[in-house]
């Protein structure tokens, strides 16, 4: 039978510190809670909001895979091994942190609002040679699918990372029920509500509500309003 | 007031010095750095660690070596892995590290 667990969305951790608002899934920097570290692989889930103008200065990371999706606005990306670009909504970078980078990321628009989402998996190996990848998603516009925006192979459809992992986003129309086939067996998924309402394995989730459901082949999933949202399939064991 | 000494091995310098940095910023922590397995094992015969923090950097033959070696040392001396290299994981790393104890 499957197992679940479900984090609503007001019971994220909160960090505030004036340029950025950030609600965090799982336990991250200041905000420390045994029971939120993690979900399989998946250790980082961060919805930020970045005000105008602002964001991270330089600062280092290492063996880690760094994933941001923008949700609104644009970031002012640099890093360590000579990249500097700019993402936008729509579009998805990967960092493979590895032995080591350094990066600054900046909201581009000096007056607006920038929010995406940060997430983090452990890596499937340790001290890889970093790396930075950034792709349009083409497909995002699509409705009533899973489309696949993150997988473990470079030929695959969406960026690859170092680890045994599948994103895929939805935009469901109210009433669409879809069945997820989860890739590879001892995955789990979480799945975060970017809009809208939907309900899986007979949880309704509204809003910036994650949940995870594990030790199952498939599931269904079902908009109950017109609703967008995450995938993420993660290894429970890694 | 007795500090809390964390041990912290990887080979990456500038990273090591912001870990450090970080674990510092906190009044009841003290970092010690060391960049190689000989190090590492050489600092805990001298001194009384609350936990070692694996860093980057070290091959998978050198992390293993200093996993089996800290056992056979202290054997109640707990360690893991650190990801991330910065502020973001490390304090509940610690955490749960020193919960090992």
């Amino acid at each position: 039978m499957a197992q679940t667990v479900v984090h609503k969305a007001n019971t994220r951790g909160v960090a505030d510190h004036g340029w950025l608002k950030s609600y965090q899934s799982f336990s991250f920097a200041g905000y420390y809670n045994p029971e939120r570290i993690n979900f399989g692989a998946l250790r980082v889930l961060n919805d930020d909001i970045v005000t105008g103008g602002m964001g991270f200065g330089e600062h280092p990371h290492d063996n880690m895979e760094i994933i941001s999706i923008p949700l609104e606005g644009e970031l002012q990306h640099k890093d360590s091994m000579g990249n500097t670009a700019t993402i936008k909504a729509g579009e998805i970078q990967v960092m493979s942190a590895g032995t080591g980078i350094y990066h600054s990321e900046y909201n581009a628009d000096a007056k607006n609002p920038a929010k995406f989402l940060q997430i983090w998996l452990f890596p499937n190996k340790r001290n890889v040679t970093p790396r930075y990848d950034q792709i349009l998603l083409n497909d995002t516009d699509k409705r009533d699918e899973f489309v696949q925006i993150l997988s473990p192979n470079a030929a695959d459809a969406g960026v690859w990372i170092y680890q045994d992992a599948w994103f895929n986003l939805g935009k469901f129309n109210t009433d669409v029920t879809k069945t997820y086939n989860l890739n590879k067996k001892g995955d789990g998924v979480y799945i975060f509500v970017l809009k809208g309402e939907i309900e899986v394995n007979g949880q309704i989730l509204a809003t910036r509500d994650g949940f995870g459901i594990w030790e199952t082949d498939s599931f269904e999933v079902k908009a109950i309003s017109d609703a967008e949202f995450l995938m993420m399939e993660v290894p429970m064991e890694f | 007031m007795q500090k809390i000494e964390i041990l912290i091995v990887g080979t990456n310098k500038p990273i090591m010095e912001t870990i450090a940095r970080l674990i510092d910023k906190e009044e009841k922590w003290l970092a010690t750095i060391a960049y190689t397995v000989e190090e590492a094992l050489a600092l805990c015969r001298l001194k009384d660690f609350s936990l070692v923090l694996i860093c980057a950097g070290l091959s998978k033959d050198e992390e293993n070596q200093l996993s089996l070696s800290l056992k056979q040392l202290k054997a109640d001396l707990p360690f893991v892995k650190h990801y991330g290299g910065g502020s973001g994981l490390l304090y509940a790393e610690i955490y749960q590290g020193l919960a090992l104890q």
